[in-house]
C-alpha cells in the first residue's frame, strides 16, 4: 500500500481530492450520496472518458491533438449519412464504420507530422481546422435529427428501482467505456508496442537506438486515439440522439485538462488509465455537485479550473515544498 | 560463455568493419575507416570530438547504414549494413553516452528492454523482465529494487542501470561510449574491474573516449581516428595519454606551467569559513587581482556549489564573503553581474549559450545595459561591441548572425567567456571550461585566460582534470567533500603528488 501510493502519487493524490470533494457534497447536498447519481455520473463521463483514454495514448507517446474532437463530429456526420444511404444497419456496422474514419483521421494527423515533421501541436491545430472547416462547409450547420432506431434507442444493460423509487441504470455507453478503457489498459502496459509507444514518448533517441519504428509509433498513438474518436462520436451521437456538427467543438480542451489533470505529462512517457478516468470522473463530479448545490452554471468553468490547478498542484507537489517554513534555503551571511 | 581462447592470443576478429563511408548533409564523417575488435581484448577508439567515433559506433549498432560498398564482417557471417535488432540479438551491446535510458520506466524494464522490441505486437512477460533484470544486476554484484521508475535513482545508478542492460542476453563485444564522464574515481575504478571481468569471460569491450588516462593500464589496442579518418592501430603498450592527443590532433602539445608568483597583487576575493550546509564547509580562500586560482577535486566535491554560492545562485549559511575589501552578500546573480562577478556555467550547452541564437544576441545578453540607447537597444552599439570581443578573443565565425550552434565547441566557448567579459567584470569563474572543447582547441582557451589575467583580472579556474589547473594557474586548492584540504604551488609541487591526492 505504501509503495503504490509512493509509486503512483497522482492516482492517490487525485482519489484523496476526489474522496474529499465526494464527502463535502454528501453533506452539502441531498441527492449526490446516491447510486442513483452515481450510475447517472457514470453514464453522462462515458464519452469524456473514451476520448480521454485515447487521447491519453498520443499523450504518453510524446504527441498531443488538438483535433479528436471535430475529429469524432465528422466521424458522427460520415456515419449518419452513409447510414442513412445504406438504410438501417446495426451497431456492430456502426462501429466498424465510425471506429474506421475516426482511424482515417488519426493517421491522416500521423502522416503529417512523421512525413513532414511537424509538431505534433501544430499539426492538429491545422486538422482541427480543416475538419471543421469541412464539416459546417458541407453541411451548412444542418444538424441530422432522423437517425436509425437502434442508434437512437436507449440500451438499458441492467436496471434496478431501488427502495425510494428512483431507478439505477447501466447503458450503453457504459458498457462501451468500459471496454474501451481495459483495451487501452491491455494496450500500454500489456503489449508490447505500448511499452514501446512509453519509451518513444520517454526518451525517442534512446527508443532509436533499440529500433522501436517511430513512424509505426506515430501511427498506432494517432490511430488509437482516432479509432477512440470514432467510438466515442458514435456513443455521444447515440446519448444525445441527434448529429449536431459542432456539439464536440470545445470539447478538447476539456479532455485535455482532464488528462493531464490524470497524471499524464504534456513531452511523453508518463500517464495511467486509472489516473485518466479518476481525472474526468474528477472534473465530472465537481459540475456534477455544483449542479445539485444549485451553483449557477455560469460560474462551472471557473470552479472547476481551480479544482484543476490545486489539483495538479497536489499531485505535482510533495508535501515538504508547499510548507514554506520547512525548506533549507538557508540564511544569507 | 567462459571461452579460453577469447582472452587471449586469439588475432581472428570477433568483428571487422572496412571501406565504412558516411556522409551527412554534405560533410564527410567518415572516409573509408577500417575498425576491427577481437573476442575478449580491451579495446581503446579514440578520437576528439567530431572525429567520427560515434557515428561509427551507429553504423556498428545498425542505428545509421553507411554508404555502399562497405564490408561489415561480424562472427563470420558478412554483412553490407546492420539492424539495431539484429545488432542487439547477436551480442553487439552499447552503453551511449547519455545512457540512453527511459527514466520514467522500472528499472527492470530499462534493463530488459530488448525483450520487448523486434517481431509482432506480443504480451509483455513482466516476471520474465524482472528475473533478467536482476540476474543481470547480480553479475554486477549491485542490488537495486528493479520496480522503481528508474527517475528514482542517481546518475551513477543509472549508469549501472545501463551496463546491465548491455549484459543482457549473450554479450559478445560491448561498446561503452565515453564511460567515465559523469564517474567519481571509486566509480571509474568499480567500473574497470567490471571491464576486467566482461573480458575474462570472453566478451570484448570497446572504450569510446577521448579521456583515456584510465583505461589505458586495461587496453591491449587502441584505435585512432581523426576528421573522419582512420590514424592508425597501436599496441597500448608503452602507450602514452600525450602520445595519444598527439595522434587524435596531428598536433603536439609542450605543456608548462603557466604560474607566476602574485602575491604583491592587491586581494580582489576574499572568503572566511563560508559554509553551506551539506555541500560545502568553512572554505576560506583569496583570490589576488591577476591571479589564476585553480580548484580542483572530484564531482560532487562541492566545488560548483561553491561558484554558485560566489555567484549569488546559492546562498551560504554561515561565513564572510568580501570584494575589493567591502563585504558582499547576494540575493540574486543579478546583483552579483553588477558587483562584477561571472560565471561562465559548466554546463555550456544547456544553461550558458542559447543555442538557436545569433552568435551576437548571445554574446550581449548579460551586458544589455551597455548597447542601450534612449531605452532600446541600438543595433549599431550591439555591432561595435560584439565585433570588439569577436575580435580579442579571436573567434572564427562567420557572420553575427549566424546561429551560435553553427560554430565548434571551442569558438562556442570563446562566445561564452566574451559575453562575460563584456560584463566587465572584475573576478572571472570558468567551471569546467573545457568540457566539450577539442584537445587542439583548449589550448587556445588557456591563452585567453593567461591574456585576461595578464590585464588585472581574477580568475577562479574549476576543473576536476588535475593537469589543467596544474598548468594553467598560479595555485591549485584541492577540494574534498566540501572542504579545502590542501594547496599547492604548481612551480614546487609536481603534477603526480598534486594527481594522487585529488585521486587517491
Amino acid at each position: 500500500m505504501h509503495s503504490y501510493i509512493r509509486t503512483h502519487a497522482t492516482e492517490s493524490a487525485l482519489l484523496l481530492v476526489i474522496l474529499l470533494i465526494s464527502l463535502f457534497l454528501s453533506f452539502a447536498t441531498e441527492n449526490f450520496f446516491t447510486l442513483g447519481n452515481a450510475f447517472d455520473l457514470l453514464n453522462t463521463s462515458s464519452v469524456n472518458i473514451i476520448f480521454a483514454v485515447g487521447l491519453l495514448v498520443v499523450l504518453i507517446a510524446g504527441g498531443i491533438d488538438i483535433s479528436f474532437a471535430v475529429a469524432a463530429s465528422v466521424v458522427q456526420y460520415v456515419t449518419a449519412v452513409m447510414l442513412g444511404w445504406i438504410g438501417g444497419g446495426n451497431w456492430l456496422f456502426g462501429f466498424l464504420l465510425a471506429g474506421t474514419a475516426g482511424i482515417v483521421l488519426g493517421a491522416f494527423n500521423a502522416f503529417l507530422i512523421h512525413r513532414f515533421r511537424i509538431i505534433s501541436i501544430v499539426a492538429t491545430i491545422s486538422t482541427f481546422n480543416i475538419y471543421f472547416g469541412l464539416l459546417m462547409f458541407f453541411t451548412k450547420g444542418v444538424s441530422i435529427y432522423d437517425l436509425p432506431d437502434w442508434l437512437t434507442t436507449r440500451v438499458v444493460l441492467f436496471e434496478h428501482e431501488m427502495a425510494n423509487g428512483t431507478w439505477v441504470e447501466i447503458t450503453l455507453p457504459v458498457l462501451v467505456m468500459v471496454v474501451c478503457v481495459i483495451a487501452t489498459w491491455l494496450l500500454i502496459t500489456r503489449t508490447t508496442t505500448g511499452r514501446q509507444l512509453y519509451a518513444f514518448g520517454d526518451n525517442p533517441e534512446g527508443a532509436r537506438r533499440f529500433g522501436i519504428p517511430i513512424g509505426a509509433m506515430q501511427f498506432i498513438a494517432f490511430g488509437w486515439l482516432g479509432l477512440m474518436a470514432g467510438i466515442a462520436g458514435l456513443v455521444q451521437a447515440h446519448y444525445a440522439q441527434e448529429v449536431v456538427p459542432n456539439a464536440l467543438y470545445g470539447r478538447e480542451l476539456d479532455v485535455l485538462a482532464a488528462v493531464v489533470l490524470g497524471g499524464a505529462r504534456l513531452g511523453g512517457g508518463k500517464g495511467s488509465v486509472f489516473g485518466c478516468v479518476l481525472g474526468v470522473l474528477l472534473v465530472s463530479i465537481t459540475q456534477n455537485g455544483l449542479n445539485l448545490m444549485g451553483v449557477s452554471p455560469f460560474a462551472f468553468k471557473m470552479i472547476v479550473g481551480a479544482i484543476i490547478l490545486v489539483a495538479i498542484t497536489l499531485s505535482n507537489t510533495s508535501i515538504e515544498k508547499l510548507l514554506p517554513l520547512a525548506r533549507s534555503e538557508g540564511k544569507r551571511p | 560463455m567462459n571461452n579460453p581462447a577469447g582472452a587471449e592470443g586469439n588475432d581472428k576478429p570477433l568483428l571487422a568493419l572496412r571501406h565504412i563511408n558516411m556522409t551527412f548533409g554534405g560533410v564527410k564523417a567518415l572516409k573509408d575507416v577500417s575498425f576491427e575488435v577481437r573476442p575478449g581484448e580491451v579495446h581503446c577508439l579514440a578520437g576528439e570530438n567530431g572525429s567520427g567515433k560515434s557515428t561509427l559506433i551507429k553504423i556498428i549498432t545498425g542505428v545509421y547504414r553507411p554508404e555502399t560498398g562497405a564490408e561489415i564482417t561480424y562472427d563470420g557471417q558478412a554483412y553490407s549494413h546492420m539492424s539495431p535488432v539484429t545488432a542487439q540479438a547477436s551480442g553487439i551491446k552499447v552503453i551511449w553516452q547519455d545512457l540512453a535510458l527511459f527514466p520514467e520506466m522500472s528499472v527492470a524494464e530499462n534493463i530488459a528492454f530488448e525483450t520487448m522490441v523486434g517481431g509482432w505486437p506480443r504480451l509483455v512477460n513482466y516476471g520474465r523482465m524482472r528475473n533478467i533484470a536482476t540476474d543481470a544486476l547480480a553479475r554486477l554484484g549491485v542490488s537495486l529494487d528493479v520496480d522503481l521508475p528508474l527517475k528514482s535513482y542517481a546518475i551513477a545508478q543509472r549508469q549501472i542501470v545501463a551496463i546491465a542492460r548491455a549484459l543482457v542476453g549473450e554479450a559478445r563485444v560491448v561498446f561503452m561510449d565515453e564511460p567515465t564522464a559523469s564517474l567519481t574515481q571509486s566509480e571509474t575504478d568499480y567500473l574497470l574491474d567490471i571491464v576486467r571481468n566482461l573480458s575474462a569471460s570472453g566478451v570484448a569491450v570497446v572504450f569510446v573516449s577521448h579521456r583515456l588516462a584510465e583505461v589505458l593500464e586495461i587496453s591491449s589496442r587502441i584505435t585512432v581516428l581523426r576528421d573522419g579518418a582512420l590514424v592508425g592501430v597501436y599496441p597500448a603498450d608503452g602507450m602514452t595519454q600525450s602520445r595519444i592527443t598527439e595522434l587524435m590532433t596531428g598536433k603536439t602539445f609542450d605543456q608548462q606551467v603557466r604560474a607566476k608568483p602574485k602575491q604583491d597583487r592587491p586581494v580582489v576575493l576574499e572568503l572566511e569559513g563560508l559554509t553551506r550546509r551539506g555541500q560545502f564547509e568553512d572554505v576560506s580562500l583569496t583570490v589576488r587581482s591577476g591571479e589564476t586560482l585553480g580548484i580542483t577535486g572530484l564531482l560532487g566535491a562541492g566545488r560548483t556549489e561553491l561558484a554558485l554560492s560566489l555567484f549569488g545562485m546559492l546562498h551560504p549559511t554561515a561565513g564572510r564573503m568580501a570584494l575589493d575589501g567591502r563585504p558582499i552578500s547576494f540575493s540574486s546573480n543579478r546583483e552579483a553581474i553588477a558587483a562584477g562577478i561571472a560565471y561562465l556555467s559548466e554546463d555550456r550547452l544547456s544553461l550558458g549559450l542559447v543555442q538557436p541564437q545569433s552568435i551576437a544576441d548571445n554574446l550581449v545578453i548579460a551586458s544589455l545595459r551597455k548597447i542601450i540607447a534612449g531605452g532600446l537597444i541600438s543595433e549599431d552599439r550591439k555591432r561595435s561591441l560584439v565585433k570588439h570581443w569577436i575580435a580579442e578573443l579571436g573567434v572564427k565565425i562567420g557572420l553575427q548572425d549566424d546561429a551560435i550552434s553553427t560554430l565548434s565547441g571551442g569558438n562556442q566557448q570563446r562566445v561564452a567567456i566574451a559575453k562575460w567579459l563584456a560584463t566587465d567584470p572584475k573576478l572571472l569563474i570558468l567551471d569546467a571550461p573545457t568540457v566539450g572543447v577539442d584537445v587542439g582547441a583548449r589550448a587556445g582557451i588557456f591563452d585567453i585566460v593567461a591574456r585576461l589575467a595578464e590585464t588585472g583580472l581574477a580568475i577562479i579556474l574549476i576543473s576536476d582534470e588535475v593537469p589543467e589547473v596544474y598548468f594553467n594557474a598560479d595555485r591549485v586548492l584541492h577540494m574534498k567533500k566540501g572542504r579545502i584540504v590542501g594547496e599547492y604551488d604548481p612551480r614546487q609541487a609536481s603534477l603526480a603528488e598534486i594527481e594522487e591526492a585529488v585521486y587517491a
